[in-house]
């Protein structure tokens, strides 16, 4: 390597925290999209770097299903306290109570896709002009068109072939009352670049990424956890496994691993042998072929 | 193969951003599909999906360039619409693609792509040899500045693997570059994206060319493609902690733009053109002792002067050109064309301000090369040298010098679009 050549993770940590300086420049009341789960984890972590020696200049929003593992709970509450920020919980109990959205039925039930419309009012109720988040393009065709500065309309919707060039590093965060941007600082990163970027900078995780027991089924080539609001097929039954959490959403979607691992050394190399993508294990992609496609021009994540 | 490295691998490796640039049916996506699917990025269910795609369309042959596939409309009409970022790794280098579509009316995202590239792949159909859209693609790499260049002679197993007609379509394609690319790193690879040939595995039906194109991608050297000589730092952001332990603390927030920076450095701000010097470089890892580009640092300075976003710090001796007069080779990016006495928002560096452009110089034939003066109409996907004058001076070099900064974006002002890109002369 020549010497005036930063490392790939020192060039990719360089370019987001980058992109994190733009947002807070550029616009006035930026929020970060925090899921708990590991990408959203290293955004919080880059922008502690960005803004060092300074608090990070804007708040915590989580979008809640009200379906969450416990420990990303604890997790999100002791990180916001260590960090002394600002977290918002959106609810999306909150948002099928008061009629914004119907709860769906069925076996397949899941909340992901009502977490859009609770994601949505939260921003416009709380004005927020910036959504940052950890999305990465590695991880869906829909994401490798995404761009750094996202645009959408007042609808929040994404319009993915009418979407502004992105040249150089110039960034272009113009536009009009009620729209809104969101921004993925991340987007170059792989899965494997954030493990690394984890186990380099010491990164604390919640508990579920590592291995523990829990009582789970199978359904459809995907582990799933047994938890009181999901409903099981008759033919469906209740196992106790070693598993931990390849990604972390939602109890109804997140797929679970077997693993032993309980390191993050472990998971590397449980993640270099593996030969499916993360999201192959998300219950939420396989809806259709495509489904993150129309869940982000509604507004997802 | 990003799978088998050792962690301490891993921290050693470099990353480097290609594009690819090449016509309809010349075997992009199937490059881009054979590049991930031999060097192994491809996971088991991703090769499952395009396995029941190809069978479900006909195909004979695992069809690699589904692999590149994204939208649904991109799927239905077989085209790709919008630039697409893939990576892949080995144990040296990690990879960026930027795929960008071919066709005429796309320049615009070929542009995109090629903004941030250290390479560009220009793929040549060995059937065709060297036609307009070659010209327009090489141009467009010679325009935007990418350093090193790859030719790919694609589908030789349909020319029989012949030596002479790589010859050939090599020579002529050099000919023509060595208008437009003065000194630059060219590379030509004789390659069948479909079979694999000189793609990773080196080709058993060309004994006469050693080497493939993963071997070039891995080997280019990457560490002189910034300006590592005139010190350029476009301040970002200000920061200021307002907490007891850090109470009198402002730091300059930006990326290295150019050069380099040290404690104990004099340097010179503008547009006040007040020296200093800088105390400190910090990082949440800690002080360093010298930046770069591109890394992102925080810089202290001795004295406490009035510094914000959009001002630049330089070397004191070594400063850009200052000024609101400005020439700029742009590439038109929206539907609504060119107003000559438009005004327009714009974005330099870190540094916003407004625009009117004064005169249109020339158009350019990209495929000819011929600058069109009498043309002053300025249409989606041209190529134009155009004059402007902003309401405040900016800080620049040429693009040449430069990429960070002598490059300029406009914008609408009404519908808040990126109308053009622009590089400074």
């Amino acid at each position: 390597m020549g010497h005036y050549q930063l490392t790939h993770l020192k060039e990719l940590e360089a370019e987001a925290i980058y992109v994190l300086r733009e947002v807070a420049a550029q616009f006035e009341r930026p929020v970060l999209l925090f899921s708990g789960g590991k990408d959203s984890i290293v955004l919080v972590h880059l922008s502690r770097k960005a803004f060092y020696p300074a608090r990070i200049p804007f708040p915590l929003l989580h979008i809640d299903t009200g379906h969450n593992f416990i420990e990303t709970i604890d997790f999100r509450d002791r990180l916001v306290a260590r960090l002394n920020v600002r977290l918002i919980v959106g609810s999306v109990q909150e948002s099928i109570d008061s009629g914004r959205v119907v709860e769906e039925k069925g076996i397949n039930a899941s909340r992901n896709v009502l977490q859009t419309v609770t994601l949505l009012d939260t921003i416009e109720k709380n004005k927020f002009d910036a959504a940052i988040g950890g999305a990465r393009r590695d991880e869906e065709k829909a994401r490798a068109k995404e761009r750094f500065f996202s645009h959408r309309d007042e609808f929040g919707q994404w319009d993915p072939k009418n979407q502004r060039p992105e040249l150089w590093y110039l960034f272009n965060g113009k536009k009009r009352l009620g729209e809104h941007f969101r921004v993925f600082p991340i987007s170059n990163w792989t899965e494997m670049d954030i493990w690394q970027y984890i186990l380099a900078e010491q990164i604390e995780l919640p508990s579920i990424y590592f291995t523990h027991e829990r009582d789970v089924f199978y359904r459809d080539g995907v582990w799933l956890a047994a938890a009181p609001f999901m409903q099981m097929k008759p033919t469906e039954k209740t196992e106790r496994k070693r598993i931990r959490c390849r990604t972390v959403g939602d109890i109804s979607c997140t797929g679970l691993t077997l693993s032993t691992a309980d390191t993050i050394e472990d998971i590397i190399q449980e993640i270099a042998a593996t030969r499916v993508t993360e999201r192959g294990g998300r219950y939420d992609d396989k809806r259709s072929e495509a489904a993150m496609e129309d869940r982000k021009k509604e507004g997802y994540f | 193969m990003e799978k088998q490295f050792s962690n301490q691998v891993y921290l050693n490796m470099e990353l480097l951003r290609f594009t690819t640039a090449g016509s309809v049916d010349d075997g992009k996506s199937t490059l881009i599909g054979r590049l991930l699917y031999d060097s192994k990025s491809i996971f088991e269910d991703q090769l499952d999906a395009v396995k029941r795609a190809s069978i479900q369309k006909g195909s004979e042959y695992l069809n690699l360039a589904l692999f590149t596939d994204g939208l649904r409309a991109e799927r239905e009409q077989g085209i790709t619409i919008d630039v697409a970022y893939r990576y892949f790794a080995t144990p040296n280098r990690k990879f960026i693609i930027a795929d960008t579509p071919g066709h005429v009316q796309y320049t615009r995202n070929m542009v995109t792509g090629a903004s941030t590239a250290n390479a560009a792949i220009i793929l040549i159909d060995a059937r065709n040899g060297v036609i307009e859209q070659t010209h327009r693609h090489a141009y467009i790499a010679s325009l935007l500045g990418i350093p090193h260049i790859i030719v790919c002679i694609n589908k030789m197993d349909l020319m029989d693997y012949r030596q002479d007609v790589f010859k050939d379509i090599s020579a002529e394609f050099q000919k023509f570059a060595d208008q437009i690319f003065p000194k630059k790193d060219i590379h030509f690879i004789p390659i069948s994206a479909l079979h694999g040939d000189n793609v990773v595995k080196p080709s058993t039906n060309m004994e006469w060319y050693k080497g493939t194109l993963l071997q070039v991608l891995e080997a280019i050297p990457i560490d002189q493609d910034h300006d590592l000589r005139h010190p350029r730092f476009p301040v970002q952001y200000v920061i200021r902690p307002e907490s007891n332990e850090y109470h009198d603390y402002r730091g300059y927030a930006g990326r290295v733009a150019g050069g380099f920076f040290h404690p104990g450095d004099k340097i010179m701000i503008l547009p006040s053109r007040i020296q200093s010097e800088i105390i400190s470089i910090d990082t949440f890892n800690g002080p360093l002792a010298e930046a770069h580009p591109p890394m992102s640092v925080t810089l202290t300075l001795r004295d406490d002067v009035d510094i914000s976003r959009g001002d630049m710090i330089t070397g004191a001796e070594d400063y850009p050109t200052e000024s609101c007069d400005i020439n700029a080779m742009i590439c038109w990016m929206n539907p609504r064309p060119l107003q000559v006495n438009g005004r327009y928002a714009l974005k330099h560096t870190t540094r916003d301000a407004r625009c009117i452009i004064r005169e249109v110089d020339y158009v350019l034939n990209i495929n000819t090369l011929e600058k069109i003066s009498s043309c002053i109409n300025v249409k989606m996907n041209d190529i134009a040298s155009i004059w402007i004058r902003t309401t405040k001076p900016l800080f620049f070099d040429p693009y040449s010098k430069n990429r960070i900064t002598g490059s300029i974006i406009l914008i609408d002002e009404a519908t808040n679009e990126t109308v053009a890109a622009g590089m400074i002369m």
